[in-house]
Formats: C-alpha cells, structure tokens, sequence
C-alpha cells in the first residue's frame, strides 16, 4: 500500500520563504530536510519504480522546506536522490511552481488570463500593486508579500481568482482583497529579513 | 454566491458549490455498484460495455475511450500503467477541480474499473501543482479507499490489484498534453514527445499505458452502472452520456452545470446562466476553452457536442464556455489568450516557440495602439504557418484562436490599428 504522502502537510515554514539562505560564495552543504520532510522524502522513494520519477515531488518538497530552490537546494536534492545535477537543474528551471527565488511569506499569485480579465482581474492586480507597493516579481521589503501575475487557475467561474499560498480566494474583488491583506497581517509574525535565519 | 446544477440533476455533478461526498455518501448513493458489476465481469467484457457506450474523451480531443483502450499491444509483457490527465490547464476549463475537491470517489472508482479492464495495477492521478488543497483531498479519499480495502492487493476481496499514486504537477500546461504530462511523471521537463510511438504502446517508464481525462473515468463508472444504452440514451446516439459544462465571463450566473452531451448553447447560457451580465447583447463565444476558435453572439444557436460545434467552426473542447458581451474589446481578449500560449510554449519546435512570440508581439502591439496596416494578414499567415508544424497540439491551439478571433472581429482590429487606440476605449494595462 502507498500510504498518504501528505506532500503538502505542512505549510511554508514558520522561518518564511525569504528566510531561504544565501548560496553565493560556494559554501559547504548545510542543508537537510527536517525530519518531517525526510519522512515524506522517503514515502515518496517508494512510490515510484525509479528514483527520477519522485524529482518533482521532492523538489516541492525542497521549495516547501527551503522557501525557494537556490543552487545549493537543487544539489542537495541531486545528491539525496542519486540523479545528475543537470537534470534537476533542466527539470527545475522549467516548472514555474518550482521557485528559483525567495518569495514572500505570502506569496499572492492574480490569475491575469481571460475569464478574470473579463472580471475585472486588472483592476484587482492594479490595486494589489498599489496596496503593497510592489509590482509582479516582486517582495515586500519586510519579506511578508510576493505577487506574481500568473495564468489561468482553474476558477474561471468563481473569477477574479487569486491565489495565497496553498489557498485559493475567489469572487474577487478589491475590498475582499484588503480584508484578506489585513488578516494575515494581523495572523503572520513579522517575517525574518533576508538571510537572517543563520 | 455562485449557481450550479439542482444536485438532484446531476449524474455526473452530484453536489453543488460548498458541498461534498464523503465515503458514507458515496456508498449511499450507489457508490461501488458499478465497481461490483465490473469485478464480477471478465475484463475483456468490461471493455466492450465502454466500447459500445462510445465514450469520447473528455480532455478535449473527444478520441473515444474504448477505441483508445484497443490500442493497447495484446502480447506485451511488460506493466500496464492508467494515467488520469487532472492537469486542468486549458483556460476556462474547471470542472475536473470539483471531482478532485468535491466528489473523489467517482474519479476513483472510474479509476479502479478502468485499470481493471486494461489491467494495469498501478495508477498514476497527474494533478497540476497549484491543486494543494484537491490534492490533499484526493489523497486523503485514496488512503480511505486502501483502509477500507478497496484499493491495495485485493480490490473488494477480488484477486485484482491496483496501487494509486496522486502525482502533483508543477505549474506547466504543457504538461496537459499527455505525452508531456509522461515525462514531467518520469522526473523531466515537460516536452512532448514524437509520436508514434503512441502511449498506448510506449508510455510511462516505456510502458503501455492509456491516459484519459477526469470526467472521462467518471463516465466509465456510469457507463458500468447503467450499461452503455443507458448511458447513449443520456445524450446522443453517436455522442453520448451527460456532460460537465463549465461557463464563465459575462453571465449572471458562472459555474459548473451538468446536461445532455449536445445540449443547445443557448440554452446553457440563457436558461443555466441566466443570461447576460446587464442583459447585454453577446460579442463572442469561446465554447471549448481558449484554443478553442471563437464565435460570433450570432452563432449561439449551436449544440455542444464534438460535431456540431466542429459543424459551426469551431470545437467542443473541454466544454468550458466563455461569453464576452458587446463593448469588450476581442483585441485585449486574444491578447491575453496569444500571451498565454507564447509563455506555456515548450519551446521546442520552432514554429511554436517562435511563432508564439511572434503572434504575442503583434497582438499586443495592436492592443498598445502601435499597430500597423497589414498586421491582420501577417497575423493570420503567421498564425497559418504554425498549424499543423509542430510536434504537438499546443502549436495549433495558439494559432486558432488567433485566426478565428481576426476573422471573427476584423473590423475590430482594423479600427483599432487605424486608430492607434482601442476603440472601446480601454487603455492597456501595464504588465
Ligand atoms: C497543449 C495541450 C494541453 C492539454 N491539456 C489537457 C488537460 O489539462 N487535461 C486533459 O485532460 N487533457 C489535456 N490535453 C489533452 C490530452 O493530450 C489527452 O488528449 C487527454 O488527456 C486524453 O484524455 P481523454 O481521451 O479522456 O480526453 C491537452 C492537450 C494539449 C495538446
Ligand atoms: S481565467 Fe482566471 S481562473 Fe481561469
């Protein structure tokens, strides 16, 4: 039997996706899965014939516990699963979900295509801008909110949809948006600032 | 609060919005019966009921499934493998969200009946990543089923057994398209592969293996139920079963419904949607999701299935209608919809990856009021030069709705380009 992965248990880690560390300067591997995740890391060795075909999992297990797949991150996980380098290097740059850079502890993804559009999904995004203070690819200063305009979400009849993290939010609209923005301000810890977890 | 389907009406969609199926009900409204009657038939028969019910596929293609099945190579040793397509990607498209989320059971006894009459032993649910919380539903509803042993080494006490593994994508629709969707399986990039090779023959790990869509296995489950009469009766003869209609944009009331494969697109839109957003007349009708071409309002008067939307013009698709009313603009609509095809290309085939830039440039350059006399041909012989040339479906379903959108709304463009302006007035937003 395969048991219940559970690949999503947890929710981003409490150090925040920014709290991703620094990989410039070619340090030594000080990365390792949490105990919890080497637990899902070895369900998910199981559940496949080979061990190539558990390299997407685990790097949604990686961008989950490392906030964002830096290029220690992506050797990390080349190195636990026994497969080349270049090819979680070509497998990671090609998903869009498999972040290559910190994000914010909330990361907010506005579906821009065009059962939103014709909703109302520019108004929404143009507000979302201004409220933060940050455009598409971008990160709060204190670390808390990342926006990112992305494709559709699979909500087309519930649109204008967002995403926050693992949670949709849809039948959107700006006053909604501030309610929420208020909410996990009031909910989230201020976030750590970059790198200063070590 | 968004309108569904009455639940007493669905076969397919039995709940509505904010509601769901637990394994208690799923047993109390029959759930199982149709897994029974499969066990206690040889596989062999159960393909034939799917094979007369005619089935066709519910990803897009209509391909139907029982014919798909027969490809599999009779004297290949190796395992089987079912793949379930829940990639969802194409715009517009979210009904495969509510089975996952809402209804698990269904898809899963589909599953289990489907891997049973191909016999495959090990079942691979593909579901694209942004799905956290459908994902973490379908896997709990999986673990439920190995408990109540209905999944695991002996399917309901029979000999037959199956595994289930819920695979999450990670932000692709490229991975949609099933010989993509393989590879992202096997740990790779998702690119197409050359075929044939069809999956049938050489699938996963290099095994055959049959990839269907999420409705499709609900159909089969019904199909087992209610025996393939029954099942053709619920629709047409040719094109048969219920059907998920999704409907979005410009309408009072957006949502799942469920109805007749060959259910009349006004009707969907007048009767199910309530009509229009301030009873505005309709400009356009996308009715299978965004590769799917576009119809003038005119053309409502259409009946959604495979044929006879192919009969109009265009293509049922996924069946995920989207309406745009009069005063909005097709130019910022294909926009979007030419933007959406340039970033999900693979990237590599040329006239895809290439063409795809090529039609997002000049689309948009035409919304930004930079366009030029002449563009709605170097759009459309552009557009020309990519059906047809490429490796996989993606390349075509960028190029159509682009030629049907120009063909539909020349004058809209031309206006536009003359102008340097939109002519409704909208001013494009920077992205
Ligand atoms: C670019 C592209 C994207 C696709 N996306 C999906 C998808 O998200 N879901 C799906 O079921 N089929 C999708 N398809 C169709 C699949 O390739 C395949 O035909 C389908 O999953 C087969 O299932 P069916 O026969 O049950 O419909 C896509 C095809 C292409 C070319
Ligand atoms: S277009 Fe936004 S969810 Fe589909």
């Amino acid at each position: 039997m395969f048991p219940n992965l559970d690949l999503f248990g947890t929710c981003y880690p409490e150090s925040g996706p920014a709290g991703g560390r620094d990989d410039r300067g070619g340090e030594q591997m000080t990365l390792a899965f949490s105990s919890e995740t080497e637990g899902r890391f070895q369900k998910l060795l199981a559940r496949y014939p080979n061990r190539q075909a558990a390299l997407i999992p685990t790097l949604i297990l990686a961008v989950r516990e490392f906030g964002y797949l830096s290029r220690e991150a992506m050797a990390y996980v080349a190195q636990r699963l026994e497969v080349p380098h270049a090819q979680v290097l070509s497998t990671a740059t090609f998903y869009t979900l498999l972040h290559k850079r910190p994000l914010g502890r909330h990361h907010i993804q506005v579906c821009m295509n065009v059962a939103c559009y014709l909703k109302g999904a520019d108004h929404l995004a143009h507000h979302l801008r201004e409220r933060l203070g940050i455009g598409f690819g971008e990160v709060t200063s204190d670390g808390m909110f990342s926006l990112e305009g992305v494709q559709c979400l699979a909500a087309c009849g519930t649109a204008p949809a967002i995403q926050i993290n693992d949670d949709y939010h849809e039948d959107m609209t700006p006053a909604k948006v501030d309610a929420l923005l208020d909410q996990l301000r009031r909910t989230s810890a201020p976030a750590p600032t970059q790198g200063g977890d070590q | 609060m968004i309108a569904s389907t009455d639940p007493t009406r669905g076969a397919l969609l039995r709940c509505g919005p904010g509601e769901s199926i637990d394994l208690a009900r799923h047993r109390a409204l029959g759930g199982f019966n149709a897994l029974r009657k499969a066990l206690a038939m040889s596989p062999d028969a159960v393909r034939e009921q799917v094979k007369a019910a005619n089935i066709r596929g519910r990803g897009g293609a209509g391909f139907p499934a029982g014919m798909k099945w027969g490809f599999l190579p009779k004297d290949n040793p190796k395992p089987r493998y079912l793949v379930i397509n829940a990639d969802e990607g194409e715009p517009g498209t979210f009904k495969d969200r509510y089975f996952l989320e809402q209804d698990p059971f269904v898809l899963l006894e589909g599953v289990i009946i489907s891997a049973f009459a191909i016999g495959a032993h090990s079942a691979y649910i593909y579901v694209r990543g942004e799905f956290v919380r459908p994902i973490q539903r379908l896997e709990a509803a999986v673990e439920e089923l190995y408990r109540a042993g209905i999944l695991g080494r002996s399917v309901m006490g029979s000999p037959f057994a199956l595994d289930v593994v819920v695979h999450p994508g990670a932000g692709a629709y490229i991975c949609g398209e099933e010989s993509a969707l393989l590879e992202s399986i096997e740990g790779k990039p998702g690119r197409p592969r050359v075929k044939p090779p069809f999956p049938a023959v050489v699938g996963l790990f290099g095994c055959p293996t049959i990839i269907n869509n999420v409705e499709t296995m609900a159909c089969v489950r019904l199909v087992l139920e209610h025996g393939a009469e029954r099942f053709l009766a619920m629709g047409l003869p040719k094109d048969g079963g219920p059907k998920v209609y999704g409907l979005s944009g410009h309408v009072k009331r957006p949502g799942l419904y469920e109805g007749p494969m060959g259910l009349s697109l006004r009707t969907l839109i007048y009767e199910y949607g309530g009509g229009t957003i301030d009873d505005k007349p309709i400009k356009g009708i996308i009715p299978g999701g965004s590769s799917t071409p576009v119809l003038r309002g005119d053309q409502i008067d259409v009946n959604m299935d495979f044929d006879s939307v192919k009969a109009a013009g265009s293509m049922l698709g996924t069946a995920a209608v989207t309406v745009f009313t009069e005063g909005t603009c097709p130019v910022a609509v294909l926009t979007r919809i030419a933007r959406f095809y340039a970033h999900e290309s693979c990237g590599q085939c040329t006239p895809c990856r290439d063409g795809t830039g090529w039609l997002e440039r000049l689309v948009e350059s035409i919304e930004h009021g930079h366009g030029r006399p002449g563009d709605c041909d170097l759009l459309l012989s552009a557009a020309g030069q990519i059906l047809g040339n490429t490796i996989c479906a993606l390349g075509d379903a960028a190029a159509m709705p682009v030629i049907s959108f120009v063909q539909q709304f020349r004058d809209d463009f031309e206006e536009h380009i003359r102008r340097g302006a939109c002519p409704y007035g909208n001013k494009p937003e920077a992205h």
